[in-house]
């Protein structure tokens, strides 16, 4: 089979999965064996609970394999490539037949994420045979000008995918206006919220389509500089990045009179972030460029009018980016055709926590979140309780079950309490503590408050004091109340985003599930049964066996008993670990 | 708030021996470059693990950084360290959605393991114990990285496996259990 490929995806989760050894292993067999395929490397298509993922593409189509081992990977090779016959029960898709993670294509729409998993991110060629860098060079050949470039993106009705959701179009015209010398654009890879990686995906996977829609814009608002701030636990994204600028220079897509423009000249730098969260708000990001603490002003002035070393400024999200050189080659009523009235186009959500198939998806804007969560992400880890979706991150909110056919957009999850966010979409089952999560957000953001504004270093820091409090079972029948007072004056009173938004995650908890609130104060319990403070472990004398593996595991001795008797936790010794009751083989041991 | 990255103030034992001229290829790339400060500091951590007093010293000397700046900097910053490290840095994901896989459990298997508080070194100098948000491998929650590996949907008990294969290689005798 002369034309066949086999595809690894290497991409940072697959790499954690294990495809880099599997790869190592399918390059030594097809060595040995003389095995007659092109090996060849590509990134994440999404399905990141298949991984390691491998690619066969032969005369009859493509075969994507799932949860590859080298094992596996032996016996795919044999078969598959030998003798010719596909191995039909390890395909995870295929257009070719129906395989049992069909649902998770179902109702995706690729346009952020068009390239990613389908080339090689360190190959120029390969980008340039999937329409790359085809969108700057219509606007060189066609003429396009500036202001027709601006309201292309305008009537796409694309907005910022980097939280804030505001017109990609009518920033770009804002910058445009602002005459200047020198004019940079950024794009802002520094991904903070934590629970997503969407953006991550685009830069590993492709690099190339972030870089042209930089040059597109770059040709928009007349900057002759861009930049690209990337957090440094990125480090494969920063890696081909930094591959794809050097073949765009060598092409002469960077430099000077690119793409035989006269007079366009831009370049880009690559800036790694070096740890903090509030660095993604886009006057702290600046700051940090220019060498200092990350910490945000006041704005206006916006960044259009005086932004990086003072000059107009243009800063999108990668997504944003990506989806650009799109809009350009497609057209405006192209990208418009998808999406609701207010929210066109698609959106990449990183589908994470108790979901069975966690990865990433892009669907059109105006899917239900239950569709996302259990057609496309095929329903809850275990076929636990599906309790809620946590959109948004630290500065969003989470939306209830029974909340779950709000479709996405902006404005119907705002709606909510909660945003849309970057797309991080952590879904939550019934043994989540809601109180845990409002504290767990309220520690991050804690943490990382740059510590400029009053209600935002303090009361943040009262507010997980409070937090803390309820889920060790001490909370008072007053906190509620102060809590929502709190949140609302740190709402008020914060300069940026981060302040601004920190509250929501208790807001909403509080919203949604206050009885959750009320029996950790008033009762002492956690009906998730996962504040562990306030949990009782007992052992079921009819069950007991007294075979002793309890006592054993105790590290505490909590536990008392012989041979063959009935054993006894000493409730206070006991620490609430959990290991009796994990390693139980009887289940003889309640939660309560 | 980013201010408690300032621990107290403990007694650094910096051994005098600590090669300053290895910075000077640095000082000269970034000198006069705007915007200098975070690659300096940057590739400085990367020359020793950490920055050393005496490399804020030469700094602050030899370019035209001020050192109060720069402490300000890199007090601010996750990313730059004031202390020794060892060897090996083992980063646990605490991002939302580790933290609802259960990441706690990671970390206190490995508190438990190598008997160290989160933040700390051990007194072999082999392990740092850290915590941090989201490595972007949210899918194959719970995370781990050390070194440029990552280690996903780990369980407390793979997790110390890990590190015992690792001080295995180390000091090259197998562990007792
Ligand atoms: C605390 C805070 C953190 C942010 N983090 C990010 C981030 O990690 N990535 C991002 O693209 N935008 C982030 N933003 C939004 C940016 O300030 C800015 O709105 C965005 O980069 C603009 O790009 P867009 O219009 O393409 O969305 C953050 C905002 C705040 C207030
Ligand atoms: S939350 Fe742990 S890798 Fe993202």
């Amino acid at each position: 089979m002369e034309n066949t490929k086999v595809i690894v995806g290497l991409g940072s989760c697959g790499l954690a999965a294990g495809a880099g050894k599997v790869y190592e292993k399918i390059k030594q067999l097809k060595e040995n064996q003389n095995l007659q395929f092109e090996l060849k490397k590509t990134s994440c298509i999404g399905m990141c609970f298949r991984e390691p993922l491998v690619e066969i593409i032969d005369n009859n189509g493509s075969y994507i394999y799932g949860d590859v081992t080298e094992a596996t990977a032996t016996e795919i090779l044999e078969k598959h490539i030998q003798n010719a016959t596909p191995i039909k029960e390890y395909v995870v898709k295929t257009d070719l037949f129906v395989t049992k993670d069909k649902n998770f294509f179902e109702g995706q729409v690729k346009i952020a994420l068009r390239n990613c998993g389908y080339m090689d991110p360190e190959s120029i060629e390969e980008y340039q045979a999937r329409n790359g860098y085809k969108s700057i060079e219509k606007i060189s050949t066609q003429n396009i000008s500036r202001t027709e470039v601006i309201q292309t993106v305008m009537d796409s009705g694309l907005r910022g995918r980097g939280g804030g959701g505001f017109s990609t179009g009518l920033k770009w015209r804002f910058a445009n206006n602002n005459k200047s010398d020198i004019k940079y654009i950024i794009c802002n890879a520094d991904e903070g919220d934590p629970g997503a990686f969407m953006d991550r995906s685009v830069l590993e996977g492709d690099p190339h389509s972030v870089l042209e829609g930089m040059i597109i814009g770059a040709y928009a608002i007349e900057a002759s500089e861009g930049w690209i701030y990337c957090r440094a636990e990125y480090p494969l994204a920063i890696k081909r990045l930094n591959i794809a600028m050097d073949q765009a220079r060598k092409k002469g897509y960077l430099g000077k009179n690119i793409f035989g423009i006269e007079g366009f000249d831009f370049d880009i730098h690559i800036k790694e972030g070096a740890g903090a969260f509030v660095c993604g708000e886009e006057t702290a990001l600046i700051a940090s460029i220019e060498g200092q603490r990350g910490m945000p002003r006041k704005r206006p002035p916006f960044p259009a009018a005086s932004g990086l070393w003072r000059k107009p400024t243009n800063i999108n999200n990668v997504e944003t980016f990506a989806n650009i050189p799109w809009i350009i080659l497609n057209g405006a009523t192209a990208f418009a055709k998808y999406g609701t009235e207010k929210s066109k186009g698609t959106k990449v959500f990183a589908l994470t926590g108790k979901i069975k198939n966690g990865g990433l998806v892009e669907v059109p804007m105006g899917i239900t979140i239950r569709d996302i969560v259990f057609k496309l992400g095929g329903g809850i880890i275990n076929d636990k309780k599906f309790k809620a979706v946590q959109l948004g991150g630290p500065s969003g909110g989470c939306i209830p079950e029974y909340l779950a056919d709000t479709i996405v957009d902006y404005d119907s999850v705002n709606a909510t309490g909660a945003i849309m966010g970057s797309g991080g979409m952590v879904v939550m089952d019934e043994t989540t503590c809601m109180v845990d999560m409002a504290r767990f957000f309220l520690d991050f953001t804690k943490k990382e408050s740059c510590g400029k504004c009053t209600f935002c270093r303090i009361g943040t820091q009262r507010m997980l004091e409070i937090l803390t409090r309820i889920t060790e079972g001490e909370g008072k029948e007053s906190d509620i109340d102060t809590l929502i007072e709190l949140s609302n004056q740190i709402k008020d009173s914060s300069l940026c985003g981060l302040g601004q938004t920190a509250p929501n995650p208790v807001l909403t908890t509080i919203k949604y599930f206050k009885d959750e609130y009320e029996a950790h104060i008033r009762d002492k319990k956690c009906p998730s049964k996962s504040c562990k403070a306030l949990l009782t472990f007992e052992i079921i004398p009819d069950k007991c066996t007294g075979c002793m593996l309890c006592k054993k595991v105790c590290p505490v001795d909590a536990i008392d008993g012989e041979r063959k008797l009935i054993h006894v936790i000493k409730q206070e010794m006991c620490i609430k670990c959990g290991m009796c009751f994990s390693k139980c083989k009887f289940e003889a041991i309640t939660v309560r | 708030m980013r201010i408690e990255r300032i621990k107290k103030e403990e007694v650094v034992l910096e051994s005098d021996n600590i090669d300053l001229s290895l910075i000077d290829p640095i000082i000269t790339k970034y000198k006069n470059v705007k915007g200098n400060m975070i690659p300096i500091l940057q590739k400085t951590q990367e020359t020793y693990g950490y920055i050393p007093r005496a490399a804020f010293n030469k700094l602050a000397k030899e370019t035209d950084l001020k050192l109060s700046d720069m402490y300000g900097v890199a007090s601010f910053y996750a990313q730059f360290r004031l202390h020794p490290v060892g060897k090996h840095i083992i980063k646990v994901c605490h991002g939302t959605a580790c933290h609802v896989q259960n990441a706690t459990a990671i970390t206190d298997a490995l508190v438990e393991e190598l008997k160290v508080k989160d933040g700390e070194t051990t007194p072999d100098n082999l392990f740092t114990l850290e915590s941090v948000a989201c490595l972007g491998c949210c899918s194959l929650a719970p995370v781990m990285m050390i070194g440029n590996d990552t280690f996903g949907k780990l369980t407390g008990k793979s997790a110390v496996d890990v590190i015992r294969k690792i001080r295995e290689t180390e000091t090259g005798t197998p562990c007792k259990n």
